[in-house]
């Protein structure tokens, strides 16, 4: 080999040392055999095989959202590529670092309908932030550096590169990280000081105000969570925040209102609809958090502070658009709070807080206990209480566990909580934990999950297995798709049409067939023993928790209502309101 | 609420790579926009810059939205709005094939100079006319030709630049 050229493959690997990379999750394939063949010959880079393409995206993000890095995966061309597609998007939807290098047949073969061909440019294109197809192996370093810089850069996202196989093997050369620049993509970080000013002044002067806050906070780093939290402290304000951005508030902090939205608390949703002004501060005021639009927060002045000027004014015309990073704005808005020494209304402040503790008092997330019969509340308390004293990452899947999971488990810091926010992918808690695992070895990583969405992915035990991954899976089985099943009683007249979990496999010796170790709570005398075992085993073990069937997910505002029509719980859910016949046809439509 | 619908023309400069148009017509579509017209050019060999011109129509946080989405495309360098930012010139292009015989074809030649619309091909029984003007003006072109042997069209959409002496 001459010198100064690398093959295509070699290119790769270095290109990925180089903007520091130290696993990547994949799967081999045809077309990406060169690259296996150079990831063989070396030993800093280290590979996780997982057992499905999809898998490997999940755990590329529960990796990329546990450390703030850029997760990477490899797969091959065609099935590899397409069953990477569901991972994509649900890391576009909730605006996680990815990059996916995917193999594909020789350039002069693409197009002829070859062996495992996928247009994956084509099919990708509306599912990751940028994608790539690399014809000529000099513009690879390039393009590799390009792809790091645009997937963690402004609103962070996946993107694919699309590697031909005779690409790999070509030589050519290779350029640092340093010398590469893209052409156009800066996004805007700083804001512009006069909003960031106004919006102080408008802070200032509130006398019903509310933090809301979502992924963008953690999107920007630890840091922007630490100045988020002090500026609501120096306000003295209450602060929510979104499903994807639990964490970046201490959640036992008595300024925090828990989570918002479709699932969020009475106290939550009652002051976003009560509030005067709304400081939005990465959240994108998603359908789940605002339910009725023309209804939504019907009084108030709304700050919106996004990195993402297409998120501003999408779904709610907002008075002062704030297009920067969190940190920085945060940052900002602290340093003019201070020069101009504001002190808020305490007298208004004291009025708004009088409210908020009579909403409050309602304790939204009460359920009625039972024994022997074990309530999913109730199992997710004991493991607030159980690993209260652990270090802690939770995953979860989808549906009513993960609603259950967010409301009842405390996240003090960020980057401890991954879930599938946006896309609300089943099947992302086990992979996601995985990835989790491998970035933090000695944590103890759980995903919550459910026994429908567990099956989805069910395959990556022999991943946690072959490597030794320590991950719990606390299934909290009810043999319902939980959330459905609360639709169909709630909105389709208890027609519960093919919502039931019929022949569910043994779950304890599904766990010792793949060489795991499984573990069963049906009554209430059993939770502790059985959560305890599982926190203090050093092995993948699944938990088949056995819990009410018919318990529903509450607070919430059913599709098409407003935030003050929150429902509280069983009591609200035979009232009136509920009745089928008084449900907008509206509600009935959307999701 | 702000219902109004606004039609608008965009200017977008991209890098002239393979598959930026399938990103902005991806974009059109996956996000149920309207696209009335668009055309597409490279205008900088050298940069290997395109421009391209679309039409839109929308509510006015609609047309907000769109350029905010353009301007997020990884290859987008610039996103104008020539329908805000101040007077404009907007042309098309098209071919308009006319059959016919007698006094139908002597009345499309007549209106064909009428519109300054110049005669590129005829034959015994056909003219092909070209004619350049806003969308409106050829529309009453075309229109005229209907009742008068239009047996074809073929149209490019706008290209628009901002009057004086700024660029894009």
């Amino acid at each position: 080999m001459s010198e100064n050229k690398l093959t295509g493959a070699e290119i790769v690997i270095k290109a990925l040392k180089d903007q520091g990379v130290d696993v990547i999750f994949g799967y081999p394939g045809g077309a990406v055999l060169p690259i296996y063949d150079a990831l063989f010959k070396q030993n800093d880079l280290r590979h996780i095989l997982v057992r499905h393409e999809q898998a490997a995206v999940h755990a590329a993000e529960g990796y990329a959202r546990s450390t703030g890095k850029v997760g990477a995966v490899l797969v091959t061309s065609g099935p590899g590529a397409t069953n990477a597609v569901t991972g994509l998007t649900d890391a576009l939807m909730d605006s996680i670092p990815i990059v996916c290098l995917c193999g594909q047949v020789p350039t002069h073969l693409i197009g002829n309908d070859a062996f495992q061909e996928a247009d994956t440019t084509g099919i990708t294109r509306p599912c990751t932030k940028h994608n790539y197809l690399v014809k000529d192996v000099a513009n690879l370093a390039r393009t590799m550096h390009e792809a790091f810089y645009v997937a963690r850069s402004g609103r962070p996202g996946p993107v694919v590169i699309d590697i031909p196989k005779d690409v790999q093997f070509a030589e050519g050369p290779y350029v640092p990280p340093t010398e590469v620049k893209h052409k156009t993509y800066r996004p805007q970080v700083k804001a512009e000081l006069s909003r960031v000013e106004e919006a102080v002044e408008l802070i200032a002067n509130a006398k019903r105000p509310i933090f809301y806050t979502g992924g963008g906070v953690i999107n920007s780093g630890p840091l922007a969570s630490k100045l988020l939290t002090q500026f609501v402290r120096m306000t003295g304000y209450p602060c929510t925040n979104t499903l994807m951005g639990l964490g970046a508030y201490p959640a036992s902090d008595p300024q925090f209102l828990g989570m918002l939205g479709m699932h969020g608390t009475y106290e939550a949703n009652l002051a976003m609809h009560g509030c005067d002004v709304m400081i939005n501060i990465g959240a994108r005021f998603d359908d789940r958090v605002t339910g009725k639009l023309s209804e939504f927060s019907p009084g108030s002045k709304k700050i919106h502070v996004d990195i993402d000027p297409s998120s501003i004014n999408k779904n709610v015309r907002v008075d002062i658009p704030i297009v920067g990073d969190c940190a920085h704005v945060l940052e900002d808005m602290i340093r003019i709070w201070k020069a101009r020494q504001k002190r808020p209304d305490q007298a208004a402040l004291k009025n708004w807080w009088g409210q908020i503790t009579e909403w409050r008092k309602r304790d939204c997330l009460r359920y009625i206990h039972t024994d022997p019969i074990i309530k999913p509340q109730y199992a997710l308390e004991r493991l607030r209480e159980l690993t209260r004293k652990h270090d802690t990452y939770i995953t979860t899947e989808v549906g009513q566990h993960q609603m259950w999971a967010a409301q009842f488990l405390p996240f003090e810091e960020p980057n401890r909580w991954m879930t599938s926010g946006g896309l609300g992918t089943m099947g992302y808690g086990l992979p996601a934990a995985i990835g989790t695992q491998i970035a933090h070895p000695d944590s103890l990583v759980i995903d919550v999950s459910g026994e429908a969405s567990f099956m989805m992915n069910m395959q990556e035990m022999a991943t946690a297995v072959q490597y030794n991954l320590p991950v719990k899976i606390l299934i909290l089985n009810n043999q319902y798709m939980g959330m459905v099943r609360q639709w169909q009683e709630l909105l389709h007249g208890s027609r519960y049409s093919q919502s039931y979990s019929e022949a569910l496999p043994d779950f304890v010796k599904m766990a010792e067939a793949f060489g795991g170790v499984g573990l069963r709570a049906t009554k209430v005398s059993e939770v502790d023993d059985v959560l305890n075992q599982m926190i203090d085993i050093r092995r993948p073990v699944i938990v088949d928790m056995c819990v009410d069937q018919k318990e529903n997910c509450f607070p919430m505002i059913p599709g098409g209502r407003a935030h003050n029509e929150i429902l509280l719980g069983p009591a609200d859910q035979l009232g009136e309101s509920m009745s089928r016949d008084s449900t907008p046809e509206e509600g009935m439509v959307l999701v | 609420m702000e219902s109004t619908i606004e039609k608008h023309t965009i200017s977008v400069l991209v890098d002239n790579e393979p598959g930026v148009l399938a990103r902005v017509i991806g974009l059109f579509s996956g996000r149920g926009y309207n696209i009335e017209s668009l055309t597409v050019a490279e205008v900088d060999a050298e940069q290997q810059v395109s421009r391209i011109t679309i039409v839109t129509s929308g509510t006015r946080m609609i047309i907000e939205q769109i350029k905010n989405q353009l301007d997020r495309l990884v290859p987008v360098h610039r996103v104008r709005d020539l329908t805000d930012e101040g007077p404009f010139i907007e042309r098309e292009l098209a071919l308009i094939k006319v059959a016919g015989t007698g006094d139908r074809r002597i009345e499309s030649l007549r209106i064909a100079d009428i519109f300054k619309a110049r005669v590129v091909d005829a034959t015994l029984n056909s003219f092909v006319f070209e004619m350049t003007g806003t969308a409106a003006q050829l529309d009453d072109f075309i229109g005229l030709m209907r009742q008068l042997g239009l047996v074809d069209v073929s149209r490019t959409g706008a290209a628009a630049i901002s009057k004086g002496a700024a660029s894009l």
